[in-house]
């Protein structure tokens, strides 16, 4: 049990209300945009976050538990029950500094974390009582975005400087999370981004219908505050050897590079003009932003729109189409609707936006018109047979059975892989067979002792709090090899 | 932000600049590009490094003026800055001895041909490079490309400027007369098609450097993708340059034409 639950305020909270009354509270529903009005819009966040009205009551139902399962289900441990009472009390901004302790980003993962496999499903209300768990994810976003509009100036540590210069290359969620926890131990800290924005797939990737870009902006901005530097347009390992930044000072690296390299299926007519990887959609009407007039960079418009394959990047993409004047959009994927490994969240807006699912479909080929340009294409037929290795069941094709669909885009989202590009430069660390950079887990070190690594180039496309939690652990051990 | 320090127009419609980027001229190889932005709309743009002064700490490119990023790219003088600017890029072309060594550039693509020149020559090998374009105010480098190569023949289509005729007959002429150990073509698609036909049938092996439409440049997007060899390459990280026998041309030539419509409107 964590100390601070028999703290007196706390132990005054749970006495106020009766465990009985606060199970027969109804979970809180997010405001959300209209469908209708928001699919007009790419940069209109869907949701629209809680009141403190709302916040506070949710708030109520959390039993504050003597062992608070949920905690276990959080991959960076935060203190769940203790950031709900301090909203229940109406200390809002303690409940963001709470959520700070453990993770840097909380505006973000109360935006994007799946809460519903995570800390949500590990609830007392999902486990035992089976009902609607405490809306942990919302309550986390209500906290995050009450300090960031109310708390204009937040106090910055006064930190001394160890005279240390380390980096992070890249600056997704696993760099920004381990240079905010560097810097407040008194390192001098730069973050090397090869693209010109900072902020990985955060920026380039999910939509500011998700994740406002501002967000994103403030928290990289508190980090500019603090001290971290930023160089963006800066490609490690090419505008500069790691060999040239240790000779800069550089004592030691985190690699925070990402799995940005798009799977393609290898089917007949997949270069056509018109179908996409989905990191190449996304990227020019995010970080380029493609859906502005003003833009210069273009993106090519469909009004029927297949996406293939099921995952966050998927939905986004989908969503992004049909946003971008899709009459049809419509995710094709092989397995059925329970095996969707989306958010159900996202699922969910996407169906309310009208599109459509295609599940137990796969494609086969794709068909061009006399300009090269999609036209259609060939989906085999799937049916489910046993489970496999990853626990879901395998789809197998129905023999013999296709259907032609007229598409005027595709958007190729079946995975990513790591980042070769590191790997390629540093010789001395070793990769998996798929590409990942091997680290010891405990302290998320390499075979180059000065080179750490975390998230998505060490776990293959992951979650951003996946990616937050390696960024942190891996501060804590540089910090540890740096100063012993 | 990048300084431009110098500028020059080749000719009406190509012109060179000289940027401060003082990493980017130490650590880039011939074959290597660069991806600016002009403007916080801007679009992404491909250019490869045609040459470097280590010592200033500068690089320089040269842009044909096609569309609407070149021609903003254009607008810019001297004391201005390129808003965004990250190279070197691409994996640099592979430069050793091996004897004679046919260099082709078309148009504006004799701008990356020239490093790659100055390399092959400094490597010992002997060079042979035909340069080509439409008349004599488009043949760009004329005397770069005469320092560092030890015979430049140049084509021109209406006879102003060299010989009259296109590319492929400079070149025929070269392979006809003397052994060449390998070749490298640079230019607009159709005239690197036809060059690694002409190549194909002497046998030399070639390296194309391809002008895939591009987004990242760092192998993130997959918009820079060719057919090599029937295998799916990424232009950004597995090249530029390829084997140009086994380049799917055709295909490039209409990807490159994905945006034709798109690109009209922001042009007008
Ligand atoms: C469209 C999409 C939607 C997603 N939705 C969700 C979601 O809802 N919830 C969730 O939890 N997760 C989601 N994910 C996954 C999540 O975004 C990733 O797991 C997470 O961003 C990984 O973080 P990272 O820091 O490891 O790398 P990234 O965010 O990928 O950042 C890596 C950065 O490194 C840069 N870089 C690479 N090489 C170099 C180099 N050599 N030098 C300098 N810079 C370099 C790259 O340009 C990039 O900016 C989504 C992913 C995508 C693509
Ligand atoms: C690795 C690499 C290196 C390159 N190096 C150079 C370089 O050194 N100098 C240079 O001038 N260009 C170079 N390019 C091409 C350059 O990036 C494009 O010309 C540029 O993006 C055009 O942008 P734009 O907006 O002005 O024209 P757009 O508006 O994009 O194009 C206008 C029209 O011109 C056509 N077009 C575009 N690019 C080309 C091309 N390269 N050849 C023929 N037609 C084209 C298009 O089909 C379009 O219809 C390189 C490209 C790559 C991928
Ligand atoms: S398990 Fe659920 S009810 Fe119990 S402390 Fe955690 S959030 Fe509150
Ligand atoms: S330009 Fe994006 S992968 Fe090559």
């Amino acid at each position: 049990m964590l100390p601070d639950r028999s703290e007196a305020w706390r132990e005054e909270l749970r006495k106020k209300n009766k465990n009985k009354d606060r199970i027969a509270l109804e979970r809180v529903g997010m405001p959300e945009v209209d469908a209708q009005e928001r699919i007009k819009h790419q940069d209109v966040e869907v949701n629209c976050g809680l009141s403190s009205e709302d916040a506070q009551h949710e708030a109520i139902r959390c039993m504050d538990c003597a062992n608070p399962t949920c905690i276990s289900g959080c991959p960076v441990g935060i203190n769940i029950p203790k950031f709900i009472k301090e909203i229940e009390l109406g200390e809002f901004v303690k409940a963001a500094s709470t959520l700070k302790d453990k993770s840097a980003l909380p505006a973000v993962c109360g935006r994007v974390c799946p809460q519903e496999k995570q800390c949500e499903a590990q609830c007392f209300y999902t486990q035992k009582l089976k009902k609607p768990a405490v809306a942990i994810g919302y309550l986390e976003r209500f906290a995050a975005d009450y300090a960031r509009e109310n708390d204009k100036n937040p106090q910055i540590p006064n930190i001394s400087k160890n005279g240390k210069k380390i980096a992070a290359v890249g600056s997704g969620p696993a760099s920004l999370s381990f240079a905010g926890d560097m810097i407040k131990k008194g390192y001098d800290v730069t973050v090397f981004e090869a693209l010109h924005e900072i902020g990985g797939v955060l920026k380039y990737g999910i939509p500011e219908f998700r994740l406002p870009n501002d967000i994103v902006e403030f928290e990289i901005d508190n980090l500019r505050k603090m001290g971290v530097k930023f160089e963006t347009n800066f490609v490690v390992g090419r505008t500069a050897s790691f060999e040239d930044l240790k000779e800069q000072g550089y004592e030691a690296f985190f690699v925070g590079s990402g799995a940005g390299l798009p799977r393609f299926m290898g089917i007949l007519g997949e270069n056509l003009n018109g179908v996409f990887s989905a990191n190449e959609y996304l990227t020019r009407v995010n970080l380029m932003e493609a859906y502005q007039s003003e833009s210069e960079t273009p993106v090519l418009k469909g009004k029927r729109v297949a996406i293939i394959g099921g995952g966050n990047t998927a939905m986004d993409s989908v969503r992004t189409a049909r946003r971008l004047g899709a009459e049809k959009a419509m995710i094709v994927y092989r397995r059925s609707m329970d095996e969707i490994p989306a958010r159900v969240e996202e699922v969910n807006h996407a169906i309310e936006e009208g599109v459509e699912f295609k599940c137990l479909h796969n494609p086969v080929s794709y068909q061009g018109d006399e300009n090269g340009r999609i036209k259609s294409m060939k989906l085999q037929v799937m049916e489910l047979g046993e489970a496999d290795a990853s626990g879901r069941r395998r789809p197998i094709p129905v023999e013999g059975k296709f259907i032609e669909e007229p598409v005027d885009l595709v958007i190729v989202s079946v995975g990513v892989s790591p980042n070769p590009l590191i790997p390629s430069c540093l010789p001395s660390i070793r990769t998996s067979e798929w590409g990942t950079v091997l680290v010891n887990e405990d302290n998320m070190q390499s075979d180059d002792v000065d080179v750490f690594a975390g998230g998505d180039i060490v776990r293959g496309g992951a979650t951003v709090i996946l990616a937050m939690g390696d960024g942190r652990k891996a501060a804590e051990s540089m910090d540890d090899f740096l100063t012993k | 932000m990048n300084k431009i320090i110098g500028k020059e127009y080749f000719s009406e419609k190509v012109v060179a600049f000289e940027i401060e980027a003082p990493l980017i001229a130490k650590s880039r190889k011939a074959g290597n590009f660069i991806i600016l932005r002009v403007g916080d709309k801007g679009e992404r743009v491909p250019l490869t490094i045609a040459g470097a002064d280590e010592k200033r700490g500068t690089i320089r490119i040269v842009a044909q003026i096609v569309g609407a990023s070149s021609k903003k790219l254009a607008a810019l003088n001297v004391g201005d800055y390129i808003t965004d600017l990250v190279g070197p890029l691409g994996r640099p072309t592979d430069i050793h001895n091996v004897g004679t060594i046919l260099a082709c550039g078309g148009g504006v693509g004799v701008a990356p041909l020239l490093p790659i020149v100055e390399a092959f020559k400094k490597a010992g090998n002997r060079v042979v490079s035909v340069i080509a374009a439409r008349s004599e105010e488009l043949i760009i480098l004329k005397e770069e490309m005469e320092k560092w190569s030890d015979e430049l023949i140049i084509m021109t289509d209406d006879g102003s400027l060299g010989r009259k005729g296109l590319i492929t007959e400079g070149m025929k002429e070269v392979l006809e007369r003397e052994n060449v150990d390998e070749a490298i073509v640079i230019g607009p698609a159709i005239m690197m098609k036809f060059a690694a036909q002409l190549t194909k049938e002497y046998d030399v092996p070639t390296q194309a450097s391809l002008n895939a439409m591009m987004v990242d440049g760092t192998g993130m997007c997959g918009a820079c993708r060719v057919t090599v060899g029937g295998k799916t390459k990424f232009t950004c990280v597995d090249g530029p340059e390829f084997d140009a026998h086994q380049v799917d041309f055709d295909e490039m030539m209409i990807r490159l034409k994905s945006y034709v419509n798109e690109e009209k409107v922001l042009n007008d």
